[in-house]
């Protein structure tokens, strides 16, 4: 980078910028248009996060100005070199394109209001939309308030720029903490069931925070924060340091913590909170499974979601009663052999694709996936798999007299979780082991690895069968659980959930997959459980999508990423950084526009 | 390919030695064709002997699969320009179609209500096409500028995994502007529901129209990538980024020329979608796309002449596979299993056939 490009872009971004304002308020107006328009402000408008303040949907409808002003302060350095300074005309500007938001969604309302015949063609788009977007004062003066919130809103995101760091830090994780507190009401309010006071004291009796309490929590976190900020917490270090000895101490400090929860959690929350527990931690275990074939192997499996289906219904077939199969056997019987089938799927599709490019091999397993889905369903082989009505009357795990089924969650709870140790000891040990090494190899370069003398053949199917047992270990509990089995189960969503579990979290770091799976599965839901957050309900999907673009643009490498993982994903980035501009944009093309 | 010489090395060593790999592929390829050949001989058996389908019931068959197909071929341009060009699958195509159907409908039912499509039906098709073509074409202009953009150079599953996020985002939106319920465009205007008659062949109208307008779409494709500037570009970029660049092409911007024609390729296909099948909700575009993919990697993903006839191939094989081969073997509940045989097709075809019936045309980096 040159000092010439850099005095010459100076002056043009410090002056104010009519396209950069039309460009940040019309992207912001949009993001509010979309809110109100597919129905997410009118459906989360129920869940209250701060009674009778915030709602949900108005946090996501106004978190948009928010973050736009929060952009148009926001300096990127490139190759040590900083954008131009702050100035106050970025405030003008934030301030100008929070108002053109606000008024890009008035006007939305106003057009809806004058059309009542769109409703036919948008249910969501009606009166009840409009009266909350004009926040109940009536189509004439209520359509001036949005423009004004969005424009203050507007300012405090680019203020944000001009408070210290330490601050601002402490500011975030004040609001994080309030938010968090509020989605985890059904949580908290278990958890200290033996000491009523504080839930009583946090929540409103009709769901949400009380004002006040949502003050105290801001203050509390918030100070915390600032005055712990920088301070070293002994003996706590981070989990992503790059000093290994810390590292490996913080881990073990984690894992301790870990531990401890899940022995004591179950036996303090409540049927419905098991039962979420119940769903993380067979989403976990497949985000683990899957996590050894897409994070450790390279191999991107769209169709995993076959080896679960594979693993339910063997065990199905083997324990219920009403199956075709003539004998029956109980649970414990029967899982060797779910091991068996599934670790034979794993061979047999993994095969044929062995000398397939990747993303050939993605497009294959998903067809493998539906394929298998589809002749579960079938009305040709129902006599065997009972066709859409499935399999049903399947017993539970038999431990001593007692029979542990879905009714018995807070037990079942304790099984999923202990198969969930198994697998994260499986994939602890593989990481670093031999295979776990030529895996890496291979994910990084298959030529490479083979030339070195890696049986690339016997690596990829090793880890297609080692995903699949995992896959069915998660099989076997969920026929267990649930007690029927039929093929709406394993819809191709199930693999693409798991799919953004293993992304958010962090590909090929087992910690990752684990805090993706308690995030996404507890927080928004499974694909047909729901989570914490009910109402997302319609729009998990449409989330879990924009999760899976927004990951793959601006954090590939997931939350907590493995630092191999993160260096391989960045490395194009550094080499290409020396030839960027400061918009981001190469060097040589400025001349061209 | 990622390892030509690597492959051509074992492909050597393997002819002297064969893998047990190579021989599970073989159990699976005779498998197949012996289960294909069992199939035909007993479909013909049974026609011989009167059972099943008459012939004109077959003919209806194969009329109709010829025009689904032809769907097939106009999406599958977009994945094989797309992939020729960026080298990824673009797994949110099917959805750029959906929103061009979605969208046509609008237009289809306002013009019904209006009165237009029972008076003048050419005319209200041909709103409905541009409709449909200039929604597709502004979703996938879109969805290429917000999100496939940035991910140029990255390796090759991060924009694939993207595309697959693009697909759920677009879905579930269109899930919920639109509600979740089958919407139905209105019936084809009267004039289209008769049979033309050819020959003394009596073919469904709607059918021919289908033919028709796959035929002039890829006549004028054709003269746009062969016989234009941008048509030049596109093929410059294809073969070689960098050079086209240095050669003084705008790469963004025929990239962008790429999603908009595919764009509208899908735009056009939604109009037959909504001619064959009428009905449309947000789960429209999916099935179609991942069949539209199959068909590109047939026809030999990077050739657009072969989209063409690969989709016109699946269709076939679609329409007429399941009563032919599994008819034939006795198995019931075959119309359940045309989806099952479309990805058999499609695992065979990526298995034993990745660079496709008329072969590959892919650029410089995708062919090393």
């Amino acid at each position: 980078m040159t000092a010439a490009t850099v005095d010459a872009a100076a002056p043009r971004t410090a002056r104010f910028d009519v396209r950069r304002l039309l460009r940040y308020g019309g992207l912001a107006g949009l993001a509010m248009v979309f809110v109100a328009a597919t129905g997410m402000l009118e459906t989360f408008n129920n869940r209250l996060l701060i009674r009778p303040i915030l709602s949900m949907g108005y946090l996501i409808l106004l978190s948009a100005p928010f973050v736009m002003g929060y952009l148009v302060g926001k300096r990127t350095e490139i190759e040590g070199v900083e954008t131009a300074p702050r100035t106050s005309a970025d405030v003008v500007l934030a301030i100008v394109a929070g108002l053109i938001a606000g008024l890009i969604t008035a006007l939305f309302a106003a057009l809806v209001d004058t059309f009542p015949g769109l409703r036919g063609t948008f249910p969501r788009m009606g009166p009840q939309m409009v009266s909350l977007l004009t926040f109940d004062r009536g189509v004439g003066i209520g359509f001036l308030i949005l423009p004004a919130v969005a424009a203050v809103l507007g300012a405090l995101g680019v203020a944000m720029h001009w408070l210290s760091d330490r601050l601002r830090k402490a500011l975030g994780v004040g609001a994080l903490t309030v938010v968090s507190t509020a989605i985890f009401e059904s949580v908290v309010k278990d958890v200290f069931d033996w000491f009523s006071t504080l839930p009583r004291f946090l929540y409103h009796t009709a769901g949400g925070l009380s004002v006040v309490s949502a003050i105290v929590l801001f203050v509390v976190a918030a100070g915390a924060s600032f005055f712990l900020q920088g301070r070293k917490v002994p003996g706590l270090g981070s989990l992503t340091s790059a000093d290994t000895g810390e590292r490996r101490r913080s881990s073990l400090i984690a894992a301790a913590v870990v531990l401890v929860l899940t022995i004591v959690l179950p036996q303090l929350l409540g049927g419905v909170l098991n039962e979420l527990l119940t769903n993380v931690g067979l989403f976990l275990l497949m985000g683990l499974g899957l996590n050894i074939v897409v994070g450790y192997a390279g191999l991107l499996d769209l169709g995993y979601v076959a080896f679960f289906a594979v693993g339910a219904y063997t065990m199905a077939l083997l324990t219920s009663p009403l199956s075709a199969v003539p004998f029956q056997l109980n649970w414990w019987q029967a899982f060797p052999i779910v091991l068996l089938m599934a670790a034979l799927a794993g061979v047999f599709v993994g095969t044929p694709v062995i000398r397939m490019r990747g993303d050939y091999l993605a497009i294959v397993t998903l067809g493998f996936g539906e394929i298998v889905r589809y002749l579960f369903l079938s009305d040709w082989l129902s006599p065997f798999f009972g066709g859409a009505q499935g399999v049903r009357r399947i017993p539970g795990i038999p431990v001593g007299s007692n029979e542990i089924g879905g009714s018995d969650i807070t037990q079942f709870v304790y099984f999923t979780l202990f198969f969930v140790a198994i697998a994260a000891y499986i994939s602890w040990r593989l990481q670093d082991s031999r295979i776990g090494r030529a895996w890496a190899a291979m994910r990084e370069d298959e030529d490479i690895a083979e030339a070195v003398g890696i049986d690339t053949v016997k690596a990829k199917l090793l880890a297609f069968v080692t995903g699949a047992v995992l896959a069915s270990f998660a099989g076997a509990l969920f026929a267990a659980k649930v007690g029927t089995v039929f093929a709406h189960s394993f819809e191709i969503i199930v693999s693409i959930i798991i799919l953004v579990v293993v992304i958010v979290g962090g590909m090929g770091n087992i910690a990752g997959v684990a805090v993706g799976a308690l995030v996404l599965i507890g927080v928004l839901g499974g694909p047909n459980q729901p989570g914490l957050l009910q109402e997302f309900g319609e729009y998990k999907l449409l989330v879990y999508g924009a999760l899976l673009i927004f990951m793959m643009l601006q954090k590939p490498e997931g939350l907590l990423p493995s630092a191999r993982r993160a260096r391989e994903l960045h490395q194009e980035e550094y080499l290409q950084d020396a030839w960027l501009d400061k918009e981001g944009r190469f060097v040589g093309q400025e001349q061209e526009a | 390919m990622t390892a030509t010489t690597a492959e051509a090395a074992t492909r050597v060593r393997k002819s002297f030695r064969p893998s047990w790999v190579d021989l599970f592929l073989w159990a699976i390829r005779i498998g197949a064709i012996v289960i294909i050949a069992w199939g035909l001989i007993g479909s013909i058996l049974n026609f011989a002997a009167g059972r099943g389908l008459s012939a004109t019931q077959w003919r209806d068959l194969i009329v109709a699969a010829l025009s689904q197909g032809a769907m097939y071929g106009l999406l599958a341009l977009g994945y094989s320009m797309v992939y020729g060009v960026l080298g990824f699958i673009n797994f949110a195509h099917g959805e750029v179609f959906m929103s061009g159907a979605m969208v046509g409908f609008i237009a289809a039912n306002w013009l019904f209500d209006a009165g237009i499509w029972a008076a003048n039906p050419i005319l209200s098709l041909f709103i409905v096409l541009v409709v449909a073509m200039l929604t597709s074409t502004l979703v996938a202009i879109l969805v290429e500028r917000v999100a496939y953009r940035k991910l140029r150079g990255a390796p090759r599953l991060i924009p694939l995994i993207t595309s697959i996020g693009v697909s759920f985002f677009l879905q579930y939106t269109f899930a919920a502007l639109f509600g979740v319920a089958v919407r139905s465009y209105p019936q084809v205007p009267e004039s289209f529901r008769g049979a033309l008659n050819i020959g003394g062949f009596r073919i469904a109208w709607s059918s021919v129209l289908v033919i028709v307008v796959a035929i002039l779409s890829m006549i004028g494709l054709w003269y746009f990538v062969t016989r234009t500037k941008s048509g030049q570009a596109m093929r410059a970029v294809a073969e070689d980024k960098e050079i086209a660049a240095l050669m003084g092409i705008d790469v963004d911007r025929t990239i962008v020329t790429v999603f908009a024609v595919g764009g509208a390729m899908a735009g056009v296909a939604a109009l037959m979608w909504a001619i064959l099948f009428r009905g449309v909700n947000f789960f429209t575009g999916f099935l179609p796309g991942i069949k539209a993919f199959t068909s590109a990697v047939l026809g030999g993903i990077g050739n657009l002449v072969g989209a063409m006839g690969g989709g016109v191939l699946l269709g076939l094989f679609e329409g007429v596979g399941p009563l032919l081969i599994l008819g034939g073997l006795g198995i019931p509940g075959v119309s359940q299993l045309k989806d099952v045989v479309a990805f058999t097709a499609l695992v065979l075809v990526l298995v034993f056939r990745p660079s496709g019936i008329f072969g590959e045309r892919l650029g410089s980096e995708d062919r090393v």
